[in-house]
């Protein structure tokens, strides 16, 4: 039931991603973070395997780092998605790791991207892309609405459609989501969509 | 595999590891290294042996990060400085990825000296030819260090310290001279150190420090290093002057 997406707009791109942490039946936080800060310019939106998912990215971060100290100087989004691709297919046939990735960046020389990696370490540089059941409703949405030179309102706009279609036709739909932004400036959180907060009950 | 056991660092008779003061001796070759403490600035700087013309000085850079707020400098077998700060910069994020916190400064110096020892007691390897001068802010609590580590694995914490060519006049200075220093001031107090045994100017030092409010490293261009170094001289001239003046009033 987990819902990633993400669009690339003029000089920007945009994940958006479900923030709930189950376990079968059981709900154990809504507000967990499934879009990490590969780098000062990058955003890794994972879904999948909760274990995987935080293991695996975190890894991809650290030698994204050490790339940095080693070279003097970052590496861009499609060596990033590429070397990324890479770990997955080699860990394929012998232990694999069940995380689907949407890893956005900003390069001066090339601009917004966004890269659709899935677990079999399938590699694509892409417009537009989702996974998970919301997929069905999040890519139709966006295929219908996307165009290439969206201004950031524009975009916001078309995430909150999508959100606003998962919600209403996906059956147990996650309540909450975060949208993260990555343009010039570099990554950073967008906004939070909360339709369920934490419940705290007074003590009796 | 059998040619490549035999040690080549043995115990002389009289309990001497002479590949390791051999190495020793290469460090005393090696360019000059000096390392200070301030209460919110770490500073490194580093003669530069005449830089070759056509060479690009960006490629030759002999203060280096090893994390966002770990630097080091040293002196010595350059190619090997090249192994070491590779595995230290490994171990950074290897350390940041296993237990989610970036490393002390203590923890990557023990760890640097405890690779340096390794290879004093390998079969088949010759210690490693340098001494590092590390430098760095602790993360949560922002103290700042500096440690040095020589070819022996040996590791201390310092005030100020030095390596290299003529370390032991630079040292001299620094402990007739070294006082709690802030900011510029210890910028000032690092430089003016490696100027007792370095040409004055610009273009013979590498400076690089870190604050504790910035805490990244940042390398001086070579325009802020000559200023500063005018304003040494500046200092040195009216010092001298005032040391004159009232005797040639008698």
């Amino acid at each position: 039931m987990e819902c990633v997406f993400g669009l690339v707009g003029e000089g920007f791109a945009i994940v958006a991603a479900d923030t709930s942490a189950v376990h079968s039946i059981l709900l154990h936080k809504n507000n967990e973070d499934k879009i990490m800060l590969l780098d000062s310019h990058k955003l890794v939106a994972a879904s999948g395997e909760p274990g995987d998912r935080v293991q695996f990215t975190e890894y991809v971060q650290k030698n994204v780092s050490l790339y940095k100290f080693r070279n003097g100087i970052p590496l861009t989004t499609a060596a990033a998605a590429n070397f990324t691709r890479g770990e997955l297919a080699t860990a394929l046939r012998k232990n694999p790791y069940s995380v689907n990735i949407l890893m956005a960046g900003y390069d001066n020389e090339s601009g917004a991207s966004l890269y659709y990696i899935d677990y079999i370490a399938t590699l694509h540089k892409v417009d537009k892309g989702a996974f998970g059941y919301g997929s069905y409703f999040s890519l139709s949405t966006m295929d219908r609405h996307y165009r290439p030179d969206m201004s950031v309102e524009e975009a916001i706009e078309l995430v909150d459609k999508c959100i606003l279609e998962i919600r209403s036709r996906l059956v147990v739909a996650p309540p909450n989501f975060v949208i993260k932004i990555v343009d010039k400036d570099g990554a950073r959180d967008y906004a939070w969509r909360q339709s369920v907060q934490d419940v705290t009950t007074a003590a009796v | 595999m059998a040619r490549y056991d035999r040690a080549i660092t043995v115990f002389s008779p009289d309990g001497h590891l002479f590949q390791v003061e051999y190495a020793l001796e290469a460090v005393r070759k090696g360019n000059a290294a000096v390392g200070v403490r301030g209460t919110d600035t770490v500073v490194l700087a580093v003669e530069k042996k005449s830089t070759p013309k056509l060479q690009d000085t960006r490629s030759a850079r002999k203060i280096v990060s090893l994390d966002n707020h770990v630097a080091l400098a040293c002196a010595g077998l350059k190619a090997d400085a090249r192994v070491l700060i590779n595995k230290a910069r490994i171990e950074c994020q290897s350390h940041r990825l296993t237990l989610e916190d970036p490393v002390t400064v203590e923890y990557i110096t023990r760890y640097i000296a405890g690779l340096q020892q390794k290879y004093t007691q390998s079969g088949g390897v010759r210690p490693f030819g340098l001494s590092t001068l590390i430098v760095g802010f602790d993360p949560y609590t922002r103290i700042p260090s500096l440690y040095q580590t020589d070819p022996s694995g040996t590791f201390s914490a310092w005030k100020a310290n030095a390596t290299g060519r003529n370390s032991n006049s630079i040292r001299e200075f620094l402990e007739k001279n070294y006082k709690e220093t802030s900011g510029q001031e210890t910028v000032k107090l690092a430089i003016r150190a490696l100027l007792e045994v370095v040409e004055s100017g610009g273009k013979n030092i590498e400076v690089a420090l870190m604050t504790r409010e910035e805490g990244t490293l940042k390398q001086l261009e070579e325009a802020e290093i000559d200023a500063i170094v005018a304003e040494i001289e500046a200092e040195k001239a009216a010092a001298e002057a005032a040391k004159k003046g009232p005797s040639r009033e008698t």
